[in-house]
Formats: C-alpha cells, structure tokens, sequence
C-alpha cells in the first residue's frame, strides 16, 4: 500500500487538506464483456494501477448442496452439469465415481476407458475455451474462432452417446446409458485426425507471437508455496510448478494403465497458465488415442459391456421393463427414488478442469444424501485475485481473471 | 516408508493423548474428532510436524446433525499431505447455541471463502476471520438455510404462481372457483408473501 501512495504523489497532486479520494472506484462486473461471467469486482484505481480488489460473488447462486438433500442420487447428476458447464462430463463422471465408490461398485475396464475419452475430450473442450479466450482478452479474436468449429465437434461427440451438448448428464451410475454408436467412434477418429493440426496452427498463432507474450509474461504470477497456501489445484496450481495432479496422486477409472505427461510451469503468470493447458490439450490427445486403442482391443462380448452389474441404481433395459417383473420393479424404484443407500462418508476427487473437484457425500442409510459438499476448484483459488492483480494495470486484471478459468457456475454452486 | 494412517494416529495420540478421539477408517480415509478449542492447535501440529506435513487444506465445510443435543454442528476439516499423498479428515462439534471456533485463515488462506461460505449457510462463528460476512447469500438473509429445521419447499404447494417454471396450473395466489356459469376466482390475501421456507 505504501508503494502506492508514494506513486501517487508523483502523479497527482492535490491541495493540502483536500477531502478528495485519491483512487477511483470502478465496477469490473458483474455485467461486463471481459469477466465473462456474472462475478463483479469492486477495483479501487490509481490512475491504471489495481490498489486493491473486492471480489463479489453469488449471483447465480442455485443451493446445490441444498437441493442435493432431498434427491435420490441419480437426480444429482443433473446438479453436477452445472457447475463447471464447460467440461461438465467430467463432473458427471466425477460424481458417479463418488456413488460408486459409496457402493462399492466396480467398473469393468472398457467402462473406465470410455469414460477416459470422454472426460479428456472435456477436458480438451475446457482448455480450449479458456486459452482462446485468454487471446481474445489479448486482442486476437481469431484463434477463437478458429477453434470454435472443434470444440463443436466434440459437442457433437457427446450428442451422439447422450443426447445433450453443454449440460450433458452423461452416464450413469455404474457405467454409460448405452453403448457408444459407430458415429461417436467416427467422430473421434475424425477428432484425433484433424485437431492435432488446428491445435498446432493455434499455437503458433499465440505462443511466440510478440505481442501475446509482451502481454502475458509476469502478469498476475504467483508462487508455488502462495498457491498451495492459497489451495490452488489443477493447471493453475501446476503453472506455479507443483506437479499435483489428480490422475496421477490417487487415479480413478484406470488413469493408472495410461502413460502421460503432467506438464510444469515455473513463474505461475498468464503465459505459464497458458502454455501448462497447451501441453495438458497435447496430452490429452495421447490419452484418448491410447484409450480409444484400448477400447478396440476388447473382442465379442466383452466388447459389447458399457455398465457394471448394479440392479439397484441402474435402470434395466426398456424390453425387459415391459416384460419382466423384477425388472419393473427395479425400474420403479430407481425412478421413485426408493432405494436406501449404505450409511457412510465417502470423499472422492477427480481432476476437473479447473482442479480437484471433490465430492463429500455423507450418507445416514437413507433415500437421499444426508450432507453432500462440493470442493468446487474455482471458489477457491478466486481468492487470491485480489493478491494477483495488486499493482497491476487494469488491462492485466483482466486476461488474469480469463486465464485463471473463472467459471461463474463453479464458483457459486 | 511413506506414511500410513497407523503412524498418524501414533503421532496424534502421542502429542495429544485422548484429547484426539473416535479415530475410524471410512473408505480408507483416517477420521477422527477433536475439541472445539483444539482445531487450530491440532491444524498447527499437522503443519509444522517434520513427519506429518499436511500442508494443504482441500476443504473445509460443516455438517448439521439436530439429533446430536450440544454437539449439532460439526466443522469438517479435510487436509492432504502432498509428498506422502495421504488425505485425513477431522472434525470438531460445536453447539447449535454457541456455535464459535478459531479460524484456520492465519494458516491456509484457503480457509477465508471456505468459513465465509460455512457461515454463510450454518452461521458459524469463526473467531479471529478477517472478513465473516456472506458470501453467496444476499446480505440481509437473517437466517442460516442449510440448516436442517429449514426444509426445501413443499414441491405440492398450490399458493405460488410458478406456471413461468414448469408447474403451471395454479393461478397464483387463490384458488378457482366454479360455479354453474361462472368462474371466480377468489384471492387468498393471506398467502401473499408466505415465506417460502
């Protein structure tokens, strides 16, 4: 603050004794083109220098925890799309795995495999946002464009295995809905053929484009021991030069039989965070071409498998509910929510987009969740903005907040 | 030898004795209770420890429990030790009446928005927090949702004209009446502005 005032007097100079404020208040938010979600932040300014920020979130807060404690499990999912909508399969999988582990269910491996792809597919779509749009805060609205038409396709690789784009409930406990369709495995080969180029031609776009790194290098850094005190996970905390990575500390659905990467940066500013989800994308790649080469080495039946065994909270096939009678009466009371869960707590993390994202479901023996908390990775690291931008110009405050991945629907649960 | 759950609650019971208790291993993760004063020095411990290291605080959240007469309110503490990966989780209960504990923001800045939010909706007052006000809520909420005596609405009730969000069918805040020839509705002056919890 001290650094401040002193700047001050070289700039402006006010008369003795004047009640004048010497810094301006301005509203970034909470409807604004460059937050790109509904969070507002009060900036006190000193001419183009950030004095300090007050950070105000909660405008579309939708009590999930809440809701949470009247629904069944499966009517969670739902929940989970909207959090972090821009990958949300990977909440979906990651709160499947949760149930799964409450009921001690195991996944065959092609399950895990399939989910492998599709969680790095999201995982891709994620990145892929927040690097084009930390461009587009820098001025090149081009490569956002360009990428737009790949994130489309793997929207529409999600469309043909559940139906849906951008809030997907994707799966279901114990395993998918159905069975991926030919299409979805074209459409992924067509993904893998094709992006690894527009990948490439995007990066040379940015990467080493003068301007981009004058921009970038050294705006909003921050340490590696600042982030980990600051609970930073994920591509965030790694750009900081922590290699903790989910998958890899404690995996789930198989992570442990794929060989990757877990990229590394070193200041933690908007460049690093920039280059560690470039490499995450790149990585991604290679898990989903050694998934997808998995999945076809299954043969005959075992080919065929898409869900675990668990009468209780899967719904059985359409045919055998109109045919048989212990199939509607599972099919009854999955869909009434009747099925009493085992007591227990359970915590269970997978690595979202922005980080971990946990889960920690208590369970007391009945039909609903009795307490059910989402370690959301956005809220957060979102605290230390305010550290990140001290001293900054105001266009900083801005492309750090892209590249921190803020994400409005995570952040407020 | 990477750590294991044994060794830490050696080294727990051997700096605090029985002041650390009811030590479980549900899904493998270590478990256990603690007194309420003793959440920040037991946090310290676990930090500064040269064996322990649990440096990270993945979260931090409360749990309400009605059934549990003077102990209704549980803080849940979840921590992970990053070079041994081991993840414990403790737990301090508070009274619904005098729900005060220190606040672990002096040692993970982490903690600031997590005891805002747990303030926020179980009204937790964490002694020492620089900054306790809401945080998702609106600020002259005057009561603490996610407690259990507030229950979610009624999905049946008939008094909200909620035909805007899929509900439809009621007319708001009256009920339909039908006679021989006509329809009259008859408003119901007492239902406006019932609260929705």
């Amino acid at each position: 603050m001290q650094d401040f005032v002193t700047l001050t007097d070289k700039h402006i100079v006010l008369p003795d004794g004047s009640i004048e404020k010497r810094t301006t208040t301005l509203n970034l938010g909470p409807i604004h083109p460059a937050t790109h979600c509904v969070l507002q932040n009060i900036l006190e300014m000193d001419g183009e220098r950030v004095v300090s920020a007050k950070q105000t979130i909660g405008y579309i807060h939708r009590a999930f925890e809440k809701i949470s404690e009247r629904r069944p499990l499966y009517q969670i999912t739902p929940l989970t799309d909207r959090m972090n909508y821009c990958s949300s399969p990977i909440n979906n999988m990651g709160w499947h795995t949760t149930c799964e582990k409450l009921l001690k269910v195991k996944t065959p491996k092609r399950v895990d495999y399939l989910r492998v792809i599709i969680m790095e597919l999201a995982r891709i779509s994620d990145h892929l946002i927040c690097n084009s749009i930390v461009g587009v805060d820098t001025g090149a609205f081009t490569g956002f464009l360009y990428v737009m038409q790949y994130r489309e396709l793997i929207y529409e690789i999600y469309e043909s295995i559940c139906g849906s784009r951008l809030t997907t409930n994707i799966g279901r406990i114990g395993g998918f809905e159905r069975n991926f369709p030919n299409v979805a495995f074209e459409k992924l080969e067509k993904f893998l053929d094709e992006y690894p180029r527009v990948l490439k031609e995007f990066e040379n776009l940015l990467m080493r484009n003068r301007i981009f790194m004058e921009r970038t290098i050294g705006a909003g850094p921050i340490s590696a021991e600042r982030a980990l005190n600051y609970g930073f996970t994920g591509p965030n905390l790694r750009a900081a030069g922590v290699d903790y990575d989910v998958r890899v500390f404690s995996p789930y659905c198989s992570y442990e039989d794929f060989d990757f990467e877990v990229p590394v940066g070193s200041t933690g500013d908007c460049y690093d965070r920039f280059l560690v989800r470039e490499q995450e994308m790149w990585q991604s790649i290679e898990i989903i071409k050694q998934a997808y080469q998995k999945v076809q080495e299954f043969k005959g039946k075992e080919a065929e498998v898409f869900h675990a065994d668990v009468p209780e909270y899967y719904l059985p096939k359409k045919e055998d509910v109109y045919t048989k009678m212990e199939a509607l009466i599972w099919h009854f009371k999955i869909i009434m929510g009747e099925i009493d869960m085992p007591a227990g707590e359970v915590y269970n993390c997978v690595e979202g987009g922005n980080g971990e994202l946990g889960f920690y479901l208590i369970s007391d023996g009945g039909r609903t969740p009795y307490r059910l908390h989402f370690r959301r990775p956005c809220f957060i690291y979102y605290q230390a903005y305010e550290e990140l931008i001290k001293g900054a110009m105001l266009s900083d405050a801005v492309i750090v907040m892209s590249s921190l991945n803020l994400i409005a629907g995570e952040l407020d649960s | 030898m990477a750590l294991e759950n044994e060794r830490i609650k050696e080294r727990l019971v051997g700096r605090f004795g029985d002041q650390v208790s009811n030590f479980e291993e549900p899904y493998g993760m270590l478990t256990f209770e603690v007194p309420k004063e003793m959440n920040l020095k037991l946090l310290q411990f676990l930090y500064d420890d040269e064996e322990l290291k649990f440096k990270f605080l993945t979260t931090l959240c409360a749990v309400h429990n009605p059934d549990f007469k003077g102990r209704e309110l549980a803080i849940v503490y979840h921590l992970h030790n990053l070079s041994d990966n081991i993840r414990i989780r403790f737990k301090a209960y508070l009274d619904i009446n005098r729900p005060d504990i220190f606040t672990a923001t002096r040692l993970f800045e982490a903690a600031n928005w997590l005891e805002r939010e747990t303030y926020d909706f179980y009204g937790v007052n964490f002694i020492g927090h620089p900054n306790l006000i809401r945080i998702l809520n609106v600020d002259e909420m005057d009561y603490f949702p996610m407690r259990k005596e507030y229950p979610l609405e009624d999905q049946t009730r008939k008094d909200k004209d909620d035909e805007m969000f899929g509900r439809g069918g009621s007319l708001g805040y009256g009920t339909v009446k039908t006679s021989d020839d006509t329809t009259v509705v008859e408003l119901e002056k007492d239902n406006v502005g019932d609260k929705l919890i």
